[in-house]
């Protein structure tokens, strides 16, 4: 076994998530980014689990006997290294979605930062990328930042969002936002970007319902830093070179019940698969993807299961994006199987409807239920498979009425 | 009678709490889907707390800072005064997690510690 | 004061490439150049390709140096280590009555000497270029045309000119030029900065005995100082959208549509690294420096660009977009000149399209202006060839392992998106004119040009510079002047910042 990062050291992103407000589903606590982190490279080195840092993959192939993985790395001591391994979990994570990506007109000053880039520079090198800033999208790495940057002395004039609601938990919302008198505008964007060398300022309108500006709504605000956060997508470049099935709605893998993608062996998790709200949730289904790669690794690698196999689809409508799983092996089912997926706008007062085949396998009142935050059930195999194995798994959201 | 609404932040459910308070300062909670809403209610609107989280400054470390919070809740009107008191703190490297980096501050009585695990260069 | 014998203002395309064609020579020549780093105006944005030549009148200057340019690129990359690839081009027409101007265009490239010209059906065109339109009715092919990368030819030729002993000085701006003794006084100002070194802006004058003018834009305001003949620019903005590599094979060659009354078309191309490129637009404007882009310019790139292709692939493969100046001077060509009533002045001015392609020729016509002024000799130890910065994205496992055997640096990658290692940060910057800004970084070694733009890598490619360059993290700028990134320390303000606090100017 061997972890390879990137990164200088162990953690990933939570190294400079300083804020507060993780492991709470786990460690019934609250801590912080680098904390939580500590707890589990803990783990890790008392399990002595080998571990390579400042470590980049730049290869990964499925090698010509169709089962085995090969991992080519490179690094500054070791230089060009390759890896042959049985299974390949991926926990690459995500990365911001940039200007560029969201195509903002305007001219091209420096000031402009994703979310992350600007916590990296308050959290890690200790400076300050701005005073006067403006951040647009209400996402939380966005609101985070939102307090850290008041707090550090800067002044957050508002927070823009292009959707009708927020898509960050309504804790950091009321904690970061709230607490410190900034605005959150919702339906709003920056239509355009002003200054040659440093930000002198942005414009922002308000949007329709088709997200779209409202001409006249054009308002100027002076700032020095624009910071981004306007979504995640995971990182499934190395996926993608090897072969993986992703899906189209969450840029993640396609996997089943065991978190196994398209191809045997290769596993994923994490916000690499789905871009998660809770790290909790992160751990809990890396875990699980580590149980799966080892069971599979103990069946007998490429042993795996045959065509011939009963497999389910998971099917998603009514409001519901996505699943994960998105397949079910029966065969392979524990007898609880964990199912997360996401809605695609604000639903109050519905229930989260499952049927077998058409068959009403549960029903859960929901009050509340907001693209930004995760839902979850959890499914039970002998309730799937009662009157045989279905075709269908169908996830769906009812209204009451 | 005095109406108020507010967000439970206690998970990520954050039910819209409201609260109605009679005369004599009674409140009555209602739309929280479990008991934590009612004393997140009582508790924001009589003797709001916040954990608060920064860095400060650290010699001779991997990192120039290291990452801080107040052991405990602390008044929030006191975030302001805390994060003033930090501006001077600098530690040595090496520094870890669970470390006092500022002892009672703001004399709110709650330390703040690291969070962070700093190797000394 | 300084005094040369010869100062090439602007250090765009064209003016490296009259510095390396003046430092095969004898000579003392200095480059100045307001902006922090090479290739900052025109050279920056545009479409990077290097045109066949059917495109300009011929008789013109552009046709002329359109043609030896073209001509000569593909050694030149090789000799100085730029990316150039000969990847040809087809200007599509999309309608059986617009075939004439087709036609006409064939015809006009024969007579520019273009090579290898021929009209294609739209079935040939599709059967090269499968995702070419339905809709396109035949097209013309030129198989001399190809895509280069603007910045590295306008690094490559700065640095082999640096080597063979051209001075450059950056953040230095020409604010006045007057006829003096038998040349010309250049007052400057210089702004305070880590490539030269300043750390407060001041003045020098700078004497010269001949005076190039290559400032792209402001070319005309450097002529109109000397001369009584007044030239004018316009600058013509042009928007362009980058797109993923992974839909950068889309097409392979260069996909033109041709002029027609309803508009001159965009270009659709991969660009030499393997992006595809939508753009530009045509757009008069006043300002000569602000190159922002626009809603309504974004959407006619890509509404404009898909006309010539079955499905343009740009949903969620943006990467970035953006906007250049070209120098359209009225006249309609470039003006390649000394200036008849200013003896010793040079102008290489109007360097629009096919300005990139044209501007090694450019280089070569211009040092033959100032032989006949000066009569230089040659140097014997000039250094004609330049290796390229190492490339590991580009290098086989062989490659890699010897660079990383040189210098473990090439196996630290910064910038993973488009697999960039320190050690190609660290080369980009100890070259001759290196770079000193994130800008310069990602133009010599695309660090932070990739899918997510730099939002990783930012943070250690400023710590890279700080530490090569020896200064402070703070004094890292993304292009020079005030354009730095960081703004301080946390804490050194009085308190939390007030509360609400929108602003509605």
């Amino acid at each position: 076994m061997l972890i390879v990062e990137r990164d200088v050291r162990l953690g990933g992103i939570l190294n400079q998530c300083i804020h507060n407000g993780f492991g709470l589903h786990t460690f019934k606590e609250e801590l912080t980014g680098p904390e939580y982190a500590a707890r589990y490279i803990s783990q890790v080195e008392e399990l002595g689990v080998p571990y390579r840092l400042s470590t980049i993959v730049t290869d990964l192939q499925l090698a010509d006997d169709g089962h085995t993985k090969t991992v080519t790395t490179m690094d500054e001591q070791g230089g060009l290294t390759i890896y042959e391994a049985d299974a390949v979990i991926l926990a690459m994570g995500c990365r911001e979605r940039a200007r560029g990506a969201l195509n903002i007109p305007g001219e091209r000053p420096a000031g402009i930062y994703t979310a992350g880039t600007a916590q990296y520079f308050v959290n890690l090198e200790g400076r300050m990328p701005g005073r006067e800033v403006v951040i647009l999208g209400s996402g939380d790495i966005g609101l985070i930042m939102a307090r850290r940057m008041t707090l550090e002395g800067a002044h957050v004039k508002l927070v823009a969002e292009l959707q009708p609601y927020s898509g960050g938990l309504k804790r950091n919302i009321v904690q970061c936002l709230d607490d410190y008198g900034i605005p959150l505008m919702l339906s709003h964007t920056v239509v355009k970007i002003h200054g040659d060398k440093r930000l002198t300022g942005v414009t922002i309108a308000e949007v329709d319902d088709k997200l779209n500006p409202i001409p006249g709504s054009e308002q100027y605000y002076e700032c020095d830093t624009l910071l981004l956060s306007c979504g995640l997508l995971p990182e499934n470049e190395l996926s993608g070179q090897l072969g993986v099935n992703l899906s189209p709605v969450t840029s993640g893998a396609v996997v089943n019940e065991s978190l196994e993608t398209s191809i045997p062996g290769v596993f994923s998790c994490g916000n690499v698969l789905h871009v998660h709200d809770l790290v909790d949730y992160v751990s809990e289904e890396a875990g699980a993807a580590g149980a799966h790669a080892a069971a599979y690794i103990q069946a007998g690698a490429g042993s795996g299961s045959g065509p011939e196999e009963a497999k389910v689809r998971v099917v998603t409508d009514g409001g519901v994006r996505y699943s994960v799983p998105s397949i079910l092996r029966p065969d392979h089912m524990s007898d609880l199987t964990t199912i997360r997926f996401r809605v695609g706008a604000v639903y109050k007062d519905v229930d989260v409807v499952t049927y077998a085949d058409g068959r009403e396998l549960s029903r859960l009142h929901k009050r509340i239920m907001a693209p930004g935050e995760m839902e979850q059930l959890i499914l039970k195999k002998a309730d799937l498979i009662s009157q045989g194995v279905p075709a269908e798994y169908h996830i769906t959201i009812e209204s009451k009425n | 009678m005095e109406h108020k609404e507010l967000i439970c932040i206690n998970c990520p459910m954050g039910c819209m709490l409201s609260v109605d308070i009679d005369d004599s300062g009674e409140m009555t909670v209602t739309g929280n889907n479990c008991p934590r809403g009612d004393v997140y209610a009582r508790k924001e609107l009589t003797d709001p707390t916040r954990i608060v989280t920064s860095i400060v400054n650290v010699t001779n470390g991997e990192l120039p800072v290291v990452s801080v919070k107040t052991k405990e809740d602390i008044p929030k009107d006191k975030i302001d005064e805390i994060i003033k008191e930090l501006k001077g703190v600098t530690v040595e490297a090496p520094v870890l997690i669970g470390e006092t980096v500022l002892k009672d501050a703001a004399g709110t009585g709650v330390d703040v510690i690291a969070t962070k695990n700093i190797r000394r260069i | 004061m300084l005094k040369k014998q010869v100062v090439i203002i602007g250090a765009g395309v064209t003016g490296t490439c009259i510095a390396r064609e003046l430092s095969r020579r004898q000579l003392d020549v200095l480059v100045v150049e307001r902006a922090s780093d090479v290739c900052e105006g025109t050279s920056k944005a545009n479409s990077g390709i290097a045109h066949s030549g059917y495109d300009a009148k011929p008789g013109t200057l552009k046709a002329r140096f359109n043609i030896e340019g073209s001509r000569l690129m593909p050694e030149l990359a090789k000799e100085l280590g730029f990316p150039y690839r000969n990847n040809g081009s087809l200007v599509l027409c999309f309608d059986e009555s617009d075939m004439d101007a087709l036609n006409d265009l064939l015809e006009r490239g024969r007579t520019n000497g273009v090579e290898g010209l021929k009209i294609l059906s739209g079935d040939e065109v599709r059967a090269m270029e499968p995702n070419v339109s339905d809709e396109v009715a035949a097209a013309l092919y030129a198989p001399t045309g190809g895509v280069v990368d603007p910045f590295l030819l306008t690094v490559a030729m700065a640095e082999n000119a640096a080597v063979n002993g051209v001075e450059f000085s950056f953040d230095t701006e020409v604010t006045g030029i007057k006829r003096s003794d038998k040349g010309y006084l250049l007052d400057c100002e210089q702004h305070a900065s880590i490539r030269n070194g300043l750390d407060k802006d001041g003045a020098i004058q700078i004497y010269a005995d001949i005076v190039i003018n290559a400032a792209g834009v402001y070319a005309d305001r450097f002529h109109n100082m000397v001369s009584d003949d007044k030239i004018h620019i316009t600058p013509r903005k042009g928007e362009y959208c980058l797109l993923d590599k992974k839909v950068g094979g889309y097409v392979s060659a260069t996909l033109f549509q041709l002029p027609t009354a309803k508009g001159k078309g965009v270009l659709v191309t991969p660009t030499v690294h393997g992006n595809l490129m939508v753009g530009p637009t045509a757009t008069d404007v006043e300002d000569h420096d602000k190159t922002d882009t626009t809603a309504e310019g974004l959407n006619t790139v890509i509404v404009t660009g898909a006309r010539s292709v079955k499905a343009l692939p740009s949903k969620g493969n943006i990467i970035t977009s953006f906007a250049g100046l070209r120098a359209h001077e009225d006249g309609g060509d470039f003006i390649i000149e000394e200036v008849s009533d200013a003896p010793g002045f040079i102008d290489a001015a109007g360097i629009e399209s096919p300005g990139l392609t044209a501007a090694p020729a450019i280089g070569r016509y211009v040092a033959g202006i100032v032989d006949g002024i000066c009569h230089p000799g040659m140097k014997d130890d000039f250094t004609a060839t330049r290796k390229a910065i190492p490339c590991i994205a580009l290098a086989d496992t062989e490659e890699r392992q010897r660079l990383i055997a040189e210098d473990p640096l090439y196996a630290k990658v910064i910038c993973r998106c488009e697999l960039v290692t320190e050690g190609e940060i660290v080369e980009a910057i100890h070259r001759p004119v290196g770079a000193v800004t994130l800008d310069g970084v990602k133009r010599r070694v695309r660090a932070g040009m990739g899918r997510c733009q730099a939002g990783f890598c930012t943070p250690k490619q400023v710590n890279i510079l700080a530490r090569e360059l020896g200064v402070d993290i703070a004094q890292i700028t993304k292009k020079g002047g005030d354009s730095g990134l960081l703004t301080g320390y946390p804490k050194d303000t009085d308190g939390i910042a007030p509360k609400g606090g929108v602003s509605h100017e």
